[in-house]
């Protein structure tokens, strides 16, 4: 039998429940993972009640995970100190370093090319007025990730920013996230609207934020 | 009309806020010292400096710089005699010279922020300086001795 991952709440959680989730995630071959969180988040935001579905879950993640990985979002998510440009998702180019509060180096800060709205013109710098990528100590990385590892990695506080639900809902409205929606002449957008992608966030988040099985693709 | 100020003096601007700040500094300001190379933040010869710190001015508008600080080659020193300008001339840095202006605007920020630099800090630094002549090498040598100028300037104060 499969783990369950250890961030579940247990006094939250009792162990009819657990088992009886269990079982569901054995049968849809995903793994449980609850939202590590204060346990009454959900409450104090009364907007939002989760209700545990895993299936939906990871149907909505699946959704969100072809999002985060879009050149749009993963360009400023890389696995390395320097971010990435391009559909490939290549080095940008004079090679720019993240710095510890990921705005850039000396010389090399992002907001020095980056102007507060998008430069008009095919190759021009796209602009955002708090344009950076993840700071040193909290890198965020999407590169790389498995739909398990990047569910996993959103929420937990550790290293997701310290973000609890209701920061996690609201994040989906941050103006850097908003921002891969205008991307500037010539790039392309994520692969669906930005109000198709919210609504996945907001289901997988809402319906448990399970995470894909390890080997989802 | 945009009120700027440029190496210390006032400037009002009669132009269109989206104007580039380059140009509004080369053909209305006057001042030809920063470089047009790209016009795309792709080369770094329009360097200057907003606030102090070193942006493209090709790609930033005007607006930007509305009511903000911009120093420029010809404001770096008082008299060519910012470290920087005394090792570049030591080492004879410049080969055509048209990217140096610009070269000597990110080392600046580089001396200020870190007085110390490393062959590293300096290539994170100034990978966004292109010089078409490959002086690059020279580059390099004459930041190590501007920061020993600016270190023995510093002692002797
Ligand atoms: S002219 Fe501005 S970066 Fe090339
Ligand atoms: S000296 Fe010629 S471009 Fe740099």
């Amino acid at each position: 039998m499969k783990q369950q991952i250890s961030t579940i709440n247990k006094s939250t959680f009792p162990a009819k429940a657990l088992a009886v989730v269990a079982s569901l995630l054995i049968a849809v071959g995903v793994m449980a993972f609850a939202i590590n969180d204060k346990p009454d988040a959900s409450k104090t935001d009364t907007s939002y009640v989760v209700k545990k579905d895993s299936v939906a879950s990871v149907k909505a993640f699946k959704q969100v995970y072809t999002v985060l990985m879009s050149a749009r979002c993963m360009n400023c998510h890389p696995s390395g100190d320097i971010p990435l440009q391009g559909d490939d998702n290549h080095l940008h180019t004079m090679a720019p370093k993240r710095g510890i509060d990921g705005k850039g180096v000396y010389a090399m800060k992002c907001a020095n090319c980056h102007q507060p709205t998008n430069t008009p013109g095919l190759h021009m710098p796209p602009g955002n007025p708090n344009w950076h990528l993840p700071p040193a100590n909290m890198k965020m990385v999407f590169q790389g990730r498995t739909p398990r590892q990047l569910a996993q990695q959103l929420v937990d506080p550790k290293r997701n920013g310290n973000k609890g639900m209701k920061k996690l809902i609201e994040h989906a409205d941050d103006g850097l996230v908003l921002a891969g929606w205008n991307p500037g002449d010539g790039r392309t957008l994520p692969p669906m609207s930005h109000a198709a992608f919210k609504k996945a966030w907001i289901t997988w988040l809402t319906t448990g934020a399970y995470a894909p099985s390890a080997k989802a693709k | 009309m945009i009120t700027l100020t440029v190496n210390g003096q006032k400037h009002k601007v009669d132009a269109d806020p989206n104007m580039p700040l380059l140009w509004a500094i080369r053909d209305i300001i006057g001042l030809t010292g920063t470089k047009y190379g790209c016009g795309a933040a792709q080369c770094g010869a329009c360097t200057v400096h907003l606030n102090g710190e070193s942006v493209r001015s090709c790609v930033t508008k005007l607006s930007r710089a509305a009511g903000q600080q911009v120093v420029t080659i010809e404001g770096l020193s008082a008299n060519n005699n910012h470290p920087l300008q005394q090792a570049w001339n030591e080492l004879n840095v410049p080969q055509c010279g048209y990217c140096q202006s610009g070269q000597l605007m990110s080392a600046a920020v580089l001396l200020r922020e870190n007085p110390q630099p490393t062959d590293q800090d300096i290539d994170d630094a100034m990978s966004g300086n292109i010089c078409r002549c490959g002086t690059y090498q020279r580059i390099r040598s004459a930041i190590h001795l501007a920061a020993e100028l600016q270190r023995k300037a510093m002692a002797s104060k």
